[in-house]
């Protein structure tokens, strides 16, 4: 008996040493651009990831049925799942580098440090926006980072721009309670400046991945009752946290959280409790009436071809965002074609497409997004393009706006840019460009 | 028939005490080292060698590492990853403060520093065994965690606590292609395999093996149980620390505290547990069962054209990969390369087994 299943053994073991060898890739069809989609549908972080990759695809597929692709150049475009891991995302890049991809948007800072040693390597894009590496806004060092929107160390300023009207911030507390993570950590240079210079004490509350273990961190804060909580959590992270403050009777009107901690995923298991929190709006909320939404319905979810498994996630905060990012991608190889003819473009001729994107007001009407993003401009200084947002509170049951559009101190944030930029390019021999001679 | 060694005759010491006494066994060996070194380079694609062979090289030069405390020295050892972290960390450190050291020097020296790591942590396996042990290699994890973390020093004052390796090269020629980083990882792995197959067999190695089976009884014969423990968390956390440095210079280039978490602790574990306690060949089937079987599985559904979404297919693939060990370790709890030996005994009777 033992023998027997050990000769079953031995031969699944040649079977799948058989199936290691295999590599059958599909080639995108020749006259396609090939866009991957970098998604996290499992995992502690899938309750965010999902809607943001329901999102993006439905653009993508929507650019394909309504535009018959962009000025005619269909896109192919395939998912692959990291989990929020960085060795899965890595190995995510590398599978569907073979189809030529143009542009990579990995949803995690994580992944995004790791691939940009990569993507300058294989001319590959990485578009960034609302997360990723703040002084990546430096295009003189990092040629192939686009952190459109805003970037974390934008968020931070803005939050505190906001919590200055208030009232003067000096001998106030803030406590920053963040992911333990790059993405969590990244806003803490910014705010240790801005805290020196509004003189308000700054309280740093690490969150250990998946980051559901918060009970300790929530007693510290009950104890030193800071003036205000900056949230910067990621998926299960976000509700726990809610939750445990309502645990502490901290008052959810003195929560801020991050563009990525403020969607229905992290309020709506709090439910009525939630009411009063607030969080970064990068431009948009849950708008789900702009003629791309209708669109989406019209072309995507009446013909049975929509990506999300309910109708009502489309609106939602992240389908808005992973929608905006997909839009920011095909506005890149827009006016990368506008440059270089309708055909397939390469990774070099989006990179310039993403260095001088111009959506301006009026293109953003024609988009379908109107009221749902600020104008965007970038170029090789900027990288960014835009560093506006505004708050968006939760009532209950839906969000809606309460403050105007902050745009983020760049006298402040400016030379930590270029400080960690040129410390980067120090450290990995990279000869920054003269931003004055790209054309 | 075919693995029979009659008319084989070893007419010296020197050859009957050869690594591979058989003909047969060299000749694969050989082929396969020359196939790997000579013909890979040339054939494989990008994708490969970036995704599935570097990795598999690293992770099982770790392997190996634990192979040598779990498998040889049975200490039971949580602490890999860690370990791995000081190597990395190390490296890091040395080539960004002393950026004109040579490439070997940087991973033989961020080596060095694991070892001596290692080497106190593996102070406790004087007093404890077995569990308790694992229990103080787990203390050792989460500190060495905790400490690159948040100690800024360790990752030169990064905002972020992620780090960028420098550009690799190795005696001024730069190492960049993936074909070229592959053979810098398969050059240093076959060498400390080599190294490894040479101590296991040595009196270091038995002393090693004496210490697993019965470590009262070594005593008593005269095997010095401080000498035997620590010399196999030294030659161990030596190589883990060096599994390490490649890890983050040449696999990741760039990482975060979270790459050597207690997970990949776990995973080299049962690299060597499915692989195969106390073998060499363990460790290379190990981290092929655990690296590149679930690459496989989710590639799977695509390459056979059954569409389904990623969520699936990514819940399939641990469904299916839990399944499989679960069956693997019912099979042949003594791993892969137990499967391997028993499949090389049979060949030497087939075609006429009794």
């Amino acid at each position: 008996m033992q023998n027997r299943l050990r000769i079953k053994a031995a031969a699944l073991a040649l079977a799948a040493a058989g199936a290691l060898a295999w590599a059958a890739d599909a080639m995108a069809q020749a006259n396609e651009i090939f866009v991957p989609v970098l998604v996290y549908r499992t995992g502690p972080y899938a309750p965010n990831g999902v809607p943001w990759a329901d999102g993006f695809v439905d653009y993508l597929k929507l650019v394909n049925e309504r535009d018959g692709g962009i000025n005619g150049v269909k896109i192919a475009f395939e998912e692959c799942e990291t989990g929020y891991a960085t060795d899965r995302g890595v190995e995510c890049y590398e599978r569907l580098k073979s189809k030529k991809p143009v542009a990579y948007s990995p949803l995690s800072t994580g992944i995004t440090y790791a691939l940009t040693e990569k993507a300058p390597g294989d001319h590959i894009v990485l578009i960034t926006a609302g997360y990723g590496r703040a002084d990546s806004v430096d295009g003189s060092v990092f040629r192939w980072n686009f952190p459109l929107l805003g970037t974390y160390w934008d968020g931070a300023d803005i939050l505190v721009q906001h919590v200055k009207t208030k009232g003067s911030l000096k001998g106030k507390k803030i406590a920053l309670v963040y992911h333990d993570s790059p993405y969590g950590k990244e806003p803490i240079e910014a705010l240790q400046a801005l805290s020196k210079k509004e003189g308000f004490h700054l309280l740093l509350l690490p969150v250990t991945h998946p980051g559901v273990e918060q009970k300790a961190t929530w007693l510290q804060i009950r104890q030193q009752r800071p003036d205000y909580v900056f949230l910067w959590g990621w998926g299960v992270m976000n509700s726990t946290a809610i939750k445990e403050a309502i645990a502490v009777a901290y008052p959810r009107l003195q929560m801020y959280g991050v563009w990525w901690s403020g969607a229905e995923p992290d309020v709506v298991p709090a439910e009525q409790a939630a009411k009063g929190y607030n969080a970064l709006a990068l431009g948009h909320s849950a708008e789900n009436d702009r003629p791309v939404h209708k669109d989406i319905m019209k072309y995507l979810y009446e013909k049975g071809k929509g990506t999300a498994s309910d109708r009502k996630e489309v609106g939602q905060v992240l389908y808005n965002r992973g929608m905006l990012s997909a839009i920011l991608t095909v506005e890149s190889i827009r006016t990368a074609m506008k440059k270089y003819g309708n055909g397939v473009m390469t990774g070099d001729q989006v990179r310039w497409g993403a260095e001088h994107l111009n959506i301006d007001a009026g293109r953003i009407k024609q988009l379908g997004v109107d009221g749902m993003m600020v104008p965007v401009h970038t170029s090789c200084m900027d990288h960014g393009g835009a560093h506006s947002a505004r708050i968006h509170t939760w009532d209950g049951s839906s969000w809606s706006y309460t403050s105007g559009m902050y745009t983020a101190d760049y006298k402040l944030l400016r030379p930590l840019v270029e400080e960690s930029a040129t410390k980067y390019a120090k450290e990995k021999g990279i000869s920054p460009v003269d931003c004055a001679k790209e054309k | 028939m075919i693995y029979r060694e009659t008319g084989q005759f070893r007419t010296s010491y020197a050859s009957d005490q050869q690594l591979f006494p058989i003909l047969q066994d060299r000749v694969l060996v050989i082929g396969f080292l020359a196939f790997a070194f000579v013909v890979v380079p040339f054939v494989a694609s990008d994708y490969l060698f970036r995704a599935i062979l570097t990795p598999f090289l690293i992770l099982s030069l770790a392997a190996l590492g634990l192979n040598i405390l779990v498998g040889y020295c049975g200490q039971l050892s949580l602490g890999t990853g860690g370990f791995m972290a000081v190597g990395a960390y190390a490296a890091y450190n040395l080539a960004v403060r002393i950026p004109s050291l040579n490439l070997i020097v940087v991973f033989v020296l961020a080596g060095l520093c694991a070892t001596l790591v290692g080497a106190l942590f593996g102070i406790p396996s004087l007093r404890i065994k077995g569990f308790y042990l694992a229990v103080t290699t787990l203390a050792a994890q989460f500190f060495l965690d905790w400490l690159f973390s948040r100690v800024g020093w360790f990752t030169n004052d990064s905002s972020s606590g992620s780090v960028a390796a420098p550009p690799l090269e190795l005696f001024g020629h730069p190492i960049q292609g993936p074909a070229e980083k592959y053979l810098l990882v398969l050059s240093i792995v076959s060498v400390f395999a080599l190294l490894a197959k040479n101590l296991t067999r040595g009196a270091v190695g038995r002393s090693w093996m004496a210490t697993r089976d019965m470590d009262v009884a070594a005593e008593v014969i005269g095997i010095r149980p401080l000498y035997a423990k620590l010399t196999a968390f030294a030659v161990s956390s030596f190589y883990v620390g060096v599994a390490g440095a490649m890890w983050g210079f040449v696999y990741l280039g760039g990482w975060e505290p979270l790459a050597f978490d207690v997970n990949r602790s776990f995973e080299l574990l049962f690299m060597v547990i499915i692989g195969g306690l106390g073998s060499i060949l363990g460790s290379f089937l190990g981290a092929a069962f655990i690296v590149i079987l679930p690459i496989a599985l989710n590639r799977l559904p695509s390459a056979l054209g059954v569409p389904l979404s990623t969520a699936t297919v990514s819940e399939l693939e641990l469904m299916v990969f839990g399944g499989l060990i679960v069956f693997f370790l019912i099979a042949e709890p003594r791993g892969l390369a137990r499967l391997w030996a028993i499949g090389k005994e049979k060949l030497r009777l087939w075609p006429f087994p009794h």
